[in-house]
């Protein structure tokens, strides 16, 4: 996982309530044995007709969207399946935060695990960055702040371990790593084995 | 200081490393269920990182997704005429995963193979008290026996095959009380359609059900299985029943379920998973079923359900309600009974066992599906089918027109050749009418088997409770 302390950007707005993982990649997509280039798969039906053609009024295919990384979404986004797929292919396309007054259980764990930042903003601000897209804003995951143009900042919630692994660049596997001893004892000790 | 909740109790008994302010605890997992569309990426990590899988033994591994319902005599030779090499690759990953790693697949050929959520119970792997997680959401199934089973993304498949342990933070707790005698025609799939548009997609986030009460007693371990499999549809990622005799009847003498002594003591052991009186729930909600109908949705999403004689809710104005019923073809205020019905699936982790199949064929028996729909009927497992078939069920459905398949995921997500073609209208038992999830420009009216059947008899969504 790469390091990341804060990031500055223009946003793209996606204003849509409970976007579901089958629409951040569709099912289709998740026949691959790696996560390489699956970037082409992020929202394939709604940023491509069915000739593949690019759908002109979808809000990633709008000028300069390839350039933002930071997403605004409506309520409850990326509910459905498990798909790790989502977050990869929202990175592989460079988007790096997304903010939601909601973001599903799965997909948020999923994205802490990979650098892309789920940002949880009370209504009100969710409501001004949906009505203002392409605002610049800063989310900074060290002070757990989101600034907006305004120059206010309004705290986000994050995990302090998952932010501490994002502000040190390690991924989660290591900290369960070191943990063996304990999972061996604990394995020794229950008092029933499955 | 309070009891404990059913919940409580599991997780406790998970905890090897206590969480604190500054790192999830350290979770112990008992059954870990792969197949081949979510784990390749898992296993490469393995590789990269030279680890090797802690414990094969607690490995359940299948494959279900991806693959083909047609009937397949060789697997090398149907890959290789696969029309498209990706899912055959992934296939044949699977297969290559599975004996580097020393873990046993449960592949092609294989008596025990199935729908992930389906051959966990029907072999005796799930049981009351164990951490059950799989890379697919609708692991939430397993709860219906009283364990804790929750999805989990491919990095964590990593972390449990490495560990067999999970990095979590306790989630929050919710009782959904559900009462009164449900009527005839009326099943646990409409329970959870009818509690999950009252709940909202979101209504579960941040928590763990516990589904209580006297409906919830009275229902049978597959209906059980149908409520906690649609958990996740209401945001909630583990739905939980407390085991009773109905689930110790149901796992007694299943191969992997514990056998002479070791039973006795199991049983005894999970009796003691009830919730305490005292117990407290962060959050509660309260279902009575006394006159629920069918349910059917209207939607893209499973929250958007009505019964099935209601109309589609008002236009209100809201963006994302117009986006939904224009991508569903249907308007505002209009009834979703007499929709025309293009294709008929019943299957998937929702409805594929044995009482689905059932309740399905009383309903078609001696009588013709409707010209112009198409029927599918697919088993959720090898076992399911051998006993459809020994029950002459396969027979009742190919009479009506219906096709009877192989045991798999097929039309409930789009990603192996059973899917939707763009525009058609497909009542499905299955439990997600996301758009696209059958197949691209794909239209899904999530229902129960008894509704499916009737509306595929009749060619338009019908009212099972006529069909009777």
């Amino acid at each position: 996982m790469e390091k990341i302390t804060q990031l500055t950007s223009t946003t793209t707005v996606l204003a849509i309530d409970d976007v579901d993982t089958d629409q951040i990649v569709p099912a289709r997509y998740l026949t691959a044995t790696t996560r390489e280039g699956i970037g082409k798969a992020l929202f394939a039906d709604w940023r491509f007709d069915a000739n593949g053609n690019e759908i002109a009024d979808f809000p990633l295919n709008q000028p300069g969207a390839a350039d933002r990384r930071i997403l605004v979404a409506g309520r409850n986004f990326g509910c459905g399946s498990s798909r790790e797929h989502a977050p990869w292919a929202l990175l592989d396309f460079g988007i790096q935060a997304v903010i939601s007054s909601e973001i599903a259980d799965i997909f948020r764990n999923n994205s802490l695990k990979n650098g892309l930042v789920p940002v949880i903003v009370d209504t009100d601000t969710h409501q001004w960055l949906l009505d203002n897209p392409g605002a610049e804003v800063t989310v900074d995951v060290e002070a757990r702040e989101l600034r907006l143009p305004s120059g206010k900042t309004v705290g986000f919630p994050i995990d302090p371990f998952a932010r501490h692994c994002m502000l040190e660049g390690v991924d989660h596997t290591g900290f369960l790593l070191q943990n063996m001893d304990n999972i061996t004892e604990f394995e020794a000790n229950r008092s029933w084995q499955p | 200081m309070g009891g404990k909740s059913l919940f409580e109790k599991v997780w406790d008994d998970h905890v090897v490393v206590p969480e604190t302010e500054d790192t999830p605890a350290v979770f112990y997992i008992d059954l870990h269920i792969v197949h081949e569309v979510t784990t390749p990426q898992a296993f490469n990590m393995l590789r990269e990182s030279g680890l090797p899988v802690r414990r094969p033994d607690l490995v359940l591994a299948t494959m279900d997704h991806s693959t083909p319902t047609v009937p397949i005599t060789n697997l090398d030779e149907s890959l290789d005429a696969a029309s498209d090499p990706e899912p055959a690759n992934q296939i044949r990953a699977m297969v290559k995963n599975c004996a580097d790693f020393g873990i046993e697949l449960h592949g092609f050929g294989s008596a025990q193979r199935g729908i992930v959520h389906v051959i966990g119970p029907e072999i005796g792997a799930t049981q009351p008290g164990k951490t059950i997680v799989c890379g697919d959401s609708h692991s939430s199934t397993h709860g219906a026996f009283g364990a804790m089973g929750f999805g989990i993304g491919t990095t964590e498949v990593c972390h449990v095959l490495a560990t067999q342990c999970l990095l979590q933070r306790k989630p929050k707790s919710m009782a959904v009380n559900i009462t009164g005698k449900l009527k005839p025609g009326v099943g646990a799939k409409d329970v959870i359609l009818a509690l999950i548009g009252k709940m909202g997609v979101d209504g579960g986030t941040g928590h763990v059900i516990e589904y209580r009460g006297e409906t919830i007693r009275g229902l049978n371990m597959e209906e059980r299985m149908t409520i906690c499999n649609m958990t996740i549809e209401g945001g909630a990622r583990a739905g939980m029943i407390a085991p009773d005799e109905t689930t110790f009847e149901f796992l007694k003498g299943r191969p992997q379920a514990p056998q002479g002594a070791d039973w006795d003591a199991a049983v005894e052991r999970w009796r003691k998973l009830v919730s305490d009186d005292d117990a407290v729930f962060d959050k509660e909600v309260n279902l009575d079923v006394s006159d629920l109908e069918p349910h059917v949705t209207y939607g893209t999403n499973p929250g958007m359900v009505v019964p099935i004689s209601q109309n589609v809710p008002s236009d209100k104005g809201d963006a994302s309600f117009r986006k939904a019923i224009e991508y569903m073809q249907v308007e505002a205020d209009q009834p979703m009974l007499g929709t025309p019905v293009d294709v008929v699936f019943v299957g998937s982790c929702t409805n594929s066992r044995m009482t689905d199949l059932r309740a399905v064929a009383r309903i078609l028996d001696g009588k013709q599906v409707a010209g112009g729909v198409r029927m599918l009927v697919v088993p959720g497992s090898q076992a399911i089918k051998d006993k459809a078939e020994e029950e002459g069920l396969d027979k009742i459905f190919t009479a009506a027109g219906a096709e009877w398949r192989e045991a798999g995921c097929s039309m409930c997500l789009g990603m192996n050749s059973d899917k939707l073609g763009k525009g058609e209208l497909c009542v499905s038992t299955s439990n997600r009418n996301f758009e696209g999830r059958q197949g691209p420009g794909g239209r899904t009216v999530l229902a129960s088997p008894e509704t499916a059947a009737a509306s595929a008899l009749a060619g338009v969504i019908a009212d099972p409770r006529e069909a009777l």
